[in-house]
């Protein structure tokens, strides 16, 4: 268990340089939107889309990380031209809306199947032996007895 | 569910529906041509939206439109990497040097651009009109423009006239529009 542990911590130290290298260009294209088309980059060949590609490339080339050049492209054209929102400050209401969407829908959900199970409960009859009528009954037995026969 | 609440549910479920179809019908009957533009469009002749931007030409100092209040002002939007605007370009700054001795300003408002682009343009093009820079396009809005280069003439009381030109100011639909919007921007009384 300890070597298992010790060759897992191994991996990962070892993996952990090349997950903090350079960016790449692919990646920055899909998280870069072009001012002019709205769309990403990668998804655009506008002049102003292909001129932020070409500045991309001479800023990885110069050895800067993702969020350096991010942040260059965001002083030039704004914090609009990043295709996620920022998770601070106002923007951060961008992420944290969604989910919770998602738990008041939870919350609605659960409340309706919880008033529909009660609502069941409370039926007049429901759990109770229901008493049939006389008459009916007595055919019931014939028919059975008959069967039986 | 009692009956009540399911009865302000329905209720709540279709004013949202009314709401989006009033915002669809609004924006269908407002949203086009929007801006400054849109009533200049309509023969309106509104006051130019404010702005107050970095100037290119002069970097750490900013310049306001406000401030050249009772000057006729000729307001180009253009970016580097719009081909029309490399056109046009000879074309505005002869305007300019051919009538700033009768007050014309002529104020390029370089946009959605990258800052050292826009400054080599002016170079490569002998710009020597001032030129403000709105890397964010924080303006297009106001002003209605919808692509570049566009143009705009501002009179001497600091309201919209002509048209907007949009192309390049020298082209044969533009050339006349452009001549009549720089006549009454000089015309133009405080």
């Amino acid at each position: 268990m300890t070597r298992l542990l010790v060759a897992l911590l191994t991996v990962l130290v070892l993996a952990a340089p090349a997950a903090a290298g350079p960016p790449r260009q692919a990646d920055l294209e899909a998280e870069i939107v072009c001012p002019t088309c709205k769309t990403t980059l990668d998804q655009s060949n506008s002049p102003i889309a292909t001129r932020m590609k070409a500045f991309i490339r001479v800023r990885i080339a110069a050895g800067d990380s993702a969020a350096q050049i991010k942040a260059q492209l965001v002083d030039q054209f704004g914090p609009a031209v990043l295709a996620e929102p920022p998770k601070h400050g106002f923007d951060l209401l961008a992420w944290l809306l969604p989910l919770g969407a998602l738990a008041l829908g939870a919350v609605v959900v659960g409340g309706l199947a919880w008033t529909w199970s009660r609502r069941r409960e409370d039926e007049p009859g429901a759990g109770e032996d229901v008493e049939l009528d006389p008459a009916l009954e007595q055919r019931v037995d014939e028919e059975l007895a008959r069967y039986e026969a | 569910m009692t009956g009540r609440a399911k009865t302000a549910g329905q209720v709540i479920a279709v004013a949202a529906v009314v709401g989006l179809l009033a915002l669809l019908v609004w924006k269908l009957a407002f949203g086009n041509g929007s801006g400054a533009a849109g009533k200049l469009a309509k023969g309106e002749h509104p006051t130019a939206p404010a702005f107050t931007l970095e100037r290119l030409d002069a970097p750490g100092t900013k310049l306001a439109l406000a401030h050249l209040k009772g000057k006729p002002v000729v307001v180009n939007f253009w970016a580097s990497w719009c081909i029309p605007c490399k056109d046009e370009a000879p074309a505005l700054q002869k305007s300019y040097e051919k009538y700033r001795s009768r007050g014309l300003v002529v104020l390029g408002v370089d946009a959605q651009d990258f800052r050292g682009d826009a400054k080599r343009f002016a170079r490569r093009f002998g710009v020597t009109y001032p030129l403000v820079y709105d890397g964010h396009g924080s303006t297009l809005g106001k002003w209605g423009v919808t692509g570049f280069p566009e143009t705009f003439f501002v009179d001497r009381s600091g309201h919209l006239v002509g048209e907007r030109i949009q192309g390049g100011i020298d082209t044969d639909r533009n050339r006349a529009a452009f001549a009549e919007g720089l006549r009454q921007a000089l015309a133009s009384a405080q």
